[in-house]
């Protein structure tokens, strides 16, 4: 017993090294990131500019269509046909911004560079979150600072798959690597919880399934909000592009740099889209659970009244998207309050308002569930 | 703005973010982007002028049009809200008393705002109520229209095929009735509904998305009539009860407190009866975490209908015991010391366990003790006696305050007793708290200094009563107690097939692409045969251009290009122009 708890304490304390090793790369990765924007700043982004004005101007120029030539496939003596793609109507055509190193050879350096430390950093915080695990013999998943380091392994590990995937998602970066850091420094600092079993209530398979999607969902829905807010300012950096104003050279220098409003609008929808089937998931889950743990499937506990809020409101983001009058910033809009209700319901609920899911409380005693 | 949305490129994926207005593809497309999807047609809040009839039908074109169910997700999303800010009487109503008394101003304002109350108030019913209508109102058409449309088929080619989103073209030998041929055979192959129209060929694909989307809009009707109809045939009780003494049978009067839907029939109660055997608890005995519950199981014995076979059963705060339609929760838990209460005499009046209230996590419990018959005093004189009682599982010493535990587990158990005489207040009908001493017609018991005769007891101790009035034991024997929520509620089953499909719906809605592609072949002025071939998404997607240039590459194998005179339809060095992406081709 003695000797199971001792291992479990080196556990717990590897666990919390390597915590701290992954901040200290991913700081560094944070560095090499701003050194990548700062580099990219010395190269003409003209690009945004020259196709808004250009379409500006000759409206009618825009029939011929822009070619898109498809990778591979072709032989020289059997020509594959090539497909011409045009984009919908009444959409802008936009190329996207060059990303963060401007199209310089020594930002692009520094940003592979970057990606390569976020890589490794990534490694150690799961390594960490493992290691959590195993000193609790359980899913790491029993109070805020394991969600939080959960939280932010999951979405790092969720972008480098998109970055693998060779989706152009490098532009997140500097942004996803700041918030990894705040989120790791809130976690060992405020809401550090000495490793420990769990609670009956908590003692289930459900803590899997449920707990693990609800992370995982939340990892998504914050890309997903990156996404919405950059493509807010985007658009309306092109906007004032489009009606001959001339953004301040900050806006042009960083948004010129980012993907077009339009494949921003689109990563948001795709990713928020892509998980609000696991978000149903993850909610009809826990109403099973509750059924099972406390003898009633929906309560309106503060937790499921949130879950509920976030819920609809994505369905509100979904239906704004499809409704005419609705799409682009008012749907950005919805898509950014649908997360700030996620964003509370994760820190806010457990920590402001006392509930049945109030094991997950900060530094108190874990009170027995249900009891 | 004033889009329309019939342009059909400009679906779901289209990032409208400039609204120049109605595009001039609209014209072109004619009927073949129409019906790609059974969205309803968005349209302007134009004012009827046609009496009655004429605004209910605007009213009714209103909630069931898109943008007033997306206004009304909206609300129903920021009416929830209160209820968690706000406490409610469904979830603590202790907590709301407790509010009503800190918040004199503002709770009169709350309560004509039915805030104590908000999931079941009128504002909030109404949300949801006027949703669901919108939501009936929205599914019914689109589903007819849905039919309409697997009975139909695809749309014919657009005049001018250059104009969609993906397109391409060839110049080929073979003859445009074979070239159609191959293109019918090769999209049927594909699993495309696909026919001949004029000259060309028109093909559809990802009927699943409408279906999806249509599936998972009725699971949620589903769901909310298994919800209406479980909250209407819904029972549930609770029992408390003592380790070793006698179980119940499932039905009315043997329950401790009753609550029922306005439809539920006490016939319908499920037959069982258990009883509890032993109540196993354990807790983290070190560390900073000790008195952490680690273990609570309520081992019972059931038999299911009126004499079935006794089975046994661990009932676990995860796991309950599930008769039939029933399901038995374990919710709570504390101790019932034994106790031998005996009178002047030294009979035995009064020999049991008798359950206490925990007020906290370590389980100081309190409760009262009541002798109701049997007892007479010294003088003979038949009397009432009543204890006050506190209990700690775990004491913290003498000297160290208050009858505080500090563990949960019985480590050092005390039993700490105030005693009373008189009349307990119990034949006067009227129903009393078992937890709860009724003093107004008791008198105390007095120590020597005239105070309230009170003691407190290790296991085995006797308190005698003073002036030899009987005494009271605290027995060896501790035994604990669990109290259970019996909850019958049908529909439930429908509610998770409704979840299921909900779900299952939604992945086919935002996974699958509903698309239509398009072959024309034609013979050219100079007798060469021109294959022209067009894909069109219902929303934006690099899906489109991708599978149009793989199903292009097969159609080609089959009616292969002549060798390349100068073809103005083609770009030249396309290859080196650059490759713009014209929608996302990435995430
Ligand atoms: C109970 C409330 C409702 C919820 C939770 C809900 C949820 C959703 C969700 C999550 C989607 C996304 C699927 C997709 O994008 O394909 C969707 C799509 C859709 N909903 Fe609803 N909905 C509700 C009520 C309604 C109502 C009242 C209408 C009719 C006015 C409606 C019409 C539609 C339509 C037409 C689509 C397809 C949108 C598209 O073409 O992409 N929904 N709904």
């Amino acid at each position: 017993m003695n000797l199971a708890a001792a291992t479990n304490e080196n556990l717990a304390n590897i666990s919390n090294t390597l915590i701290y090793s992954s901040m200290a790369v991913y700081t560094l990765a944070f560095l090499a990131h701003i050194a990548e924007w700062v580099f990219g700043s010395r190269s003409k982004v003209g690009r945004t500019a020259a196709a808004l004005t250009e379409t500006a101007s000759a409206a009618p120029a825009a029939e011929a269509p822009k070619v898109q030539v498809r990778k591979g496939g072709s032989t020289a003596v059997l020509d594959r046909p090539k497909v011409v793609t045009r984009s919908a109507a009444g959409s802008r055509d936009v190329p996207d911004g060059p990303g963060a190193h401007g199209g310089t050879e020594k930002g692009d350096l520094y940003g592979r560079v970057a990606v390569s430390l976020t890589v490794l950093a990534a490694l150690i915080h799961v390594g960490g979150v493992v290691a959590r695990a195993m000193s609790v013999m359980r899913a790491p998943w029993g109070n805020m600072y394991e969600f939080s380091i959960t939280f932010s392994a999951v979405a790092v590990s969720t972008y480098l798959v998109l970055l693998a995937l060779g989706k152009n998602v490098r532009w997140i970066g500097l942004i996803l690597v700041t918030t990894v850091l705040l989120d790791l420094g809130i976690a060992v600092k405020v809401l550090y919880t000495a490793s420990d079993q769990l609670v009956p209530a908590l003692d289930s398979y459900w803590l899997w399934i449920h707990v693990s999607t609800a992370i995982f969902c939340g990892a998504v829905f914050y890309l997903g909000a990156v996404g919405a807010v950059l493509y807010l300012f985007r658009d309306a950096y092109e906007n004032k592009l489009a009606q001959g104003g001339q953004p301040g050279t900050f806006a042009s220098s960083v948004l010129g740099r980012l993907p077009s409003a339009a494949s921003l609008d689109k990563f948001s929808y795709r990713v928020n889209a892509a998980v609000f089937p696991l978000w149903t998931f993850t909610i009809i889950a826990g109403a099973i659970w509750a059924g099972d743990a406390w003898g009633r499937y929906w309560g309106w506990d503060p937790k499921e009244v949130w879950s509920f809020v976030t819920w609809v409101a994505y369905a509100a983001y979904l239906h704004a998207r499809a409704t005419a009058g609705w799409k682009g910033r008012k749907a950005a809009y919805l898509a950014l309050f649908a997360f700030a209700t996620w964003l509370w319901n994760y820190y806010g609920v457990n920590m402001f308002l006392s509930g049945k899911h109030s094991y997950a409380d900060v530094g108190m005693a874990l009170t027995s569930v249900g009891f | 703005m004033s889009k329309t949305d019939t342009s059909p490129g400009a679906g779901n994926g289209a990032a409208d973010t400039t609204g120049r207005g109605t595009s001039p593809d609209a014209e072109d497309l004619g009927a073949a982007g129409s019906q790609l999807s059974t969205a309803p047609k968005e349209e302007l809040p134009n004012l009827p002028s046609l009496g009655v009839v004429g605004w209910a039908r605007w009213f009714w074109r209103q909630l069931t049009s898109m943008r007033v169910a997306l206004i009304l997700l909206f609300l129903l999303s920021l009416g929830a809200i209160p209820g968690s800010l706000v406490p409610q009487n469904s979830v603590d109503e202790l907590k709301v008393q407790q509010f009503k008394a800190a918040h004199e101003t503002l709770t009169p304002i709350y309560e004509k705002l039915q805030l104590f109350d908000v999931y079941s108030s009128v504002w909030f019913s109404a949300i949801y109520i006027l949703l669901f209508i919108s939501l009936i109102g929205c599914i019914v058409p689109r589903t007819w229209q849905f039919v309409g449309q697997l009975r139909g088929r695809p749309p014919g080619a657009p005049k001018r095929l250059t104009r969609l989103p993906a397109y391409t073209t060839w110049r080929t030998e073979s003859s445009p009735e074979e070239v159609r041929d191959e293109a019918l055979e090769l999209l049927k192959g594909r699993r495309f509904r696909s026919h001949i129209v004029g000259d060309g060929v028109a093909a559809e694909k990802g009927y699943l998305r409408e279906a999806g989307n249509l599936v998972f809009h009725i699971s949620l009707i589903v769901m909310l009539v298994a919800f209406a109809a479980g909250v209407l045939f819904k029972s549930e009780g609770g029992k408390l009860m003592v380790e070793g003494d006698g179980g119940m049978a499932n039905v009315l009067p043997q329950y401790d407190d009753f609550q029922s839907g306005s439809l539920f029939d006490n016939d319908n109660l499920e037959r069982f009866s258990f009883q509890l055997d032993k109540f196993e608890d354990d807790y983290q005995k070190s560390g900073p975490n000790r008195g952490t519950p680690r273990t609570f199981k309520a081992h019972v014995t059931y038999t299911e209908g009126v004499d079935g076979p006794t089975k046994k059963k661990a009932i676990e705060v995860n796991s309950p015991l599930e008769v039939g339609d029933s399901k038995v929760y374990l919710i709570a838990h504390g101790y019932a010391p034994v106790v031998t209460v005996k009178d002047a005499r030294g009979k035995t009046v009064f020999s049991g366990a008798v359950p206490l209230l925990p007020i906290d996590n370590n389980i100081t419990s309190t409760g009262a003790i009541k002798v109701t018959d049997g007892y007479r005093n010294k003088d003979g004189v038949k009397e009432q006696l009543g204890f006050n009682a506190f209990f700690v599982p775990t004491f913290a010493g003498v000297g160290k305050g208050e009858m505080l535990s500090q563990f949960p587990g019985p480590e050092f158990p005390v039993l700490a007793l105030s005693a009373y005489h008189g009349s307990l207040g119990i034949d006067s009908g009227i129903p009393q708290n078992v937890y709860q001493l009724d003093t107004r017609k008791m008198k105390e018991f007095k120590d020597k200094n005239g105070d309230l005769f009170k003691q407190r007891l290790l296991p085995g101790e006797t308190m005698k009563l003073p002036g030899g009035q009987g005494s009271i034991t605290f027995e060896k024997e501790l035994r604990e107690w669990a109290s259970f929520q019996i909850k019958q509620q049908p529909g439930n089953g429908w509610a998770l097939a409704g979840a299921v499909a909900a779900i299952v719906g939604l992945v086919g809605s935002l996974f699958i692409q509903r698309r239509r592609v398009w072959v024309r072949a034609v013979r050219g002025e100079d007798g060469v045969t021109v294959v022209e071939m067009a894909g069109l998404g219902r929303s934006e997607s690099a899906k489109v251009p991708e599978e149009l240039g793989d199903l292009a590459a097969l159609l080609h194998t089959r009616a292969p290009s002549v060798p390349e005179t100068a073809d103005p339809a083609d770009p030249e060095d396309s290859s080196e122009s650059e490759a713009v992406p014209a929608e996302g081709a990435e995430k």
